[in-house]
């Protein structure tokens, strides 16, 4: 007998509300259909009625978490109507907030990971250790987030040089941690058994969805805006491109544990070889004209375009998000799946999300299971694989 | 009754937390306040699953035409007295959505706010001392 659990607006995997509404057989998840809209606040029209310096600070906030990768897609749009780039300095000091704020989105993901299959541990110990980093964002750029660091020409802010032992010691510290995160989560038998095989997105499943970031690298699809389109400080620092073939929850966390690491190498090169000089070149006048502007932000590429008619303000904004698509391939990657695991596979793409539980299932219009009971399904799943590797 | 009630809501408030449309960012910084450094649930602050069970309500972000019907629902749901705290410089005042479209204004044009906590998000401190201060005025 077919069913149907709608999650959402109000769920235990979004911050954002966002309507799922799974359709399941028994235990399995049969369909998945996808309402989305919750959010909608007009960012594209407001773009419009503001001046292009104040539109930095609204595309800011489209969204918390990335809240570098926005104003950075949209500054970089801009600087290509102007043709101009920035300094080199503004681009170093760019691309450090930029790789700081994966490090610190990834470390989100993966505690809000470890709640839903009931490893507290995990989300204890992993936001711990997020704690600095925002300290960082603070002493740098005077806010834990929302930082501002972009700014048409440059950078807002300068790195001052003796901040850079305090960044420096910081990344020590997370270097060792995040050693020691990857292989506690790796060689626990109880997660690899919740992980592994879990969620499977096939690499033409990917590209047929047009996934993004962190989901289509754990499908073996490589894309990375950093590699095929290097802008900034990107193509002067040596990094590699994590990419997993298996495609399940555990090689999006795998995906996302190496980039860390990745990311501390980019930000200790970038503090190496920055250069003295200008963090801004002046814009004075925006020329009529159209440009695009792309980053990688955590979950994957964000796009923005700008088009101006050489007044003061855009006269249009696109912004296109990495969660967009990603979310879409929920519907092939949690099909066939059991309701415990249903959580898990939504969140793995890591759309923003939080703890507000409010699911209900329904049975011939009587409720059965609220979101709670969607979060207990899950741990109890975990409890029995725990109770199995113990005998 | 009703003195055993906040009596009850004074030692250890249970929160809900809604958001409208929100951008996140308070919402990770509401998840933070149980995180380790913080740590809320020492003074008996428990973020919940149901509105039916709140204590208050932690609102964040800006109310849109398709959430409304939604957010004051889950308001008629809590049992009364409810505090509403509004975080974040959204929920208090629309500010920069003001030329939205599709946004109808503030918390307090709907439902009654007993807090204010501004702020882009406002720090974690300033989220505890919100919540104190409006289990003060009780």
């Amino acid at each position: 007998m077919r069913r149907i659990v709608p999650i959402g607006p109000y769920h235990p995997l979004q911050e954002e509300p966002e309507f799922f509404k799974l359709i399941v057989e028994g235990e399995k998840v049969v369909d998945l259909e996808i309402n989305i809209g919750y959010n909608h606040r007009g960012h594209e029209f407001i773009s419009q009625t503001l001046t292009w310096d104040q539109v930095s600070f609204l595309v800011e906030r489209i969204c918390g978490i990335c809240s570098d990768s926005h104003p950075y897609a949209y500054v970089l749009a801009v600087e290509d109507i102007v043709h101009i780039t920035a300094p080199p300095r503004a681009q170093y000091i760019r691309t450090i907030i930029g790789e700081l704020e994966r490090i610190h989105s990834h470390y989100l993901w993966l505690g809000l990971a470890g709640h839903f299959i009931g490893y507290n541990t995990v989300w204890m110990w992993v936001w711990r250790y997020r704690e600095p980093l925002l300290d960082l964002f603070e002493l740098i750029m005077g806010n834990r987030n929302h930082y501002a660091i972009n700014k048409i020409g440059g950078a807002r802010r300068d790195i001052l040089p003796e901040d850079y032992p305090k960044i420096e010691k910081y990344l020590d510290l997370l270097e060792k941690k995040n050693t020691m995160f990857t292989n506690a989560i790796l060689d626990d038998p109880v997660i690899r058994a919740r992980l592994e095989n879990v969620g499977v997105l096939t690499k033409e499943d990917a590209i047929a969805y047009a996934v993004t970031g962190p989901t289509a690298r754990g499908s073996g699809y490589a894309c990375d805006v950093r590699k095929d389109d290097p802008y900034d400080a990107y193509d002067k620092v040596d990094w590699n491109m994590v990419v997993f073939p298996e495609g399940d929850v555990l090689a999006k966390a795998k995906v996302r544990l190496i980039e860390c690491h990745e990311s501390i190498k980019i930000v200790r090169q970038c503090l190496k070889d920055m250069p003295d000089g200008p963090i801004e070149t002046r814009v004075d006048e925006i020329p009529p004209g159209e440009g695009i502007g792309r980053h990688e932000a955590p979950r994957g590429e964000v796009f923005h375009y700008v088009r101006s008619d050489g007044s003061n303000m855009p006269v249009r904004h696109k912004v296109r998000a990495p969660s967009y698509m990603n979310i879409a391939s929920n519907v092939v990657a949690v099909r066939g799946y059991s309701i415990a695991d249903a959580a898990l596979v939504l969140a793995a793409v890591d759309p923003c999300y939080c703890c507000t539980e409010r699911t209900f299932v329904y049975e011939n219009g009587k409720k059965k299971y609220s979101g709670q009971d969607l979060l207990r399904l899950s741990w109890k799943k975990t409890e029995d694989i725990k109770r199995r590797y113990k005998k | 009754m009703g003195n055993a009630k906040l009596w009850g809501l004074k030692k250890s408030p249970w929160v809900f937390h809604l958001a409208a449309a929100p951008c996140n960012n308070c919402d990770i910084e509401i998840l933070d306040l149980i995180a380790p450094r913080w740590d809320v649930e020492r003074f008996g602050i428990v973020l919940i699953g149901s509105p039916r069970h709140a204590d208050a309500l932690l609102v964040t972000g800006v109310i849109n035409r398709k959430t409304l019907p939604r957010v004051l629902r889950v308001y008629e749901q809590t049992p009364k007295p409810c505090l509403v705290i509004a975080i974040g410089a959204c929920a208090c005042s629309p500010n920069i959505f003001t030329p939205s479209y599709n946004v109808v204004g503030p918390y307090d044009k709907h439902m009654p706010v007993d807090v204010y906590i501004p702020g882009c998000p406002p720090k974690p401190e300033t989220m505890i001392m919100g919540i104190i201060k409006a289990l003060k005025r009780l």
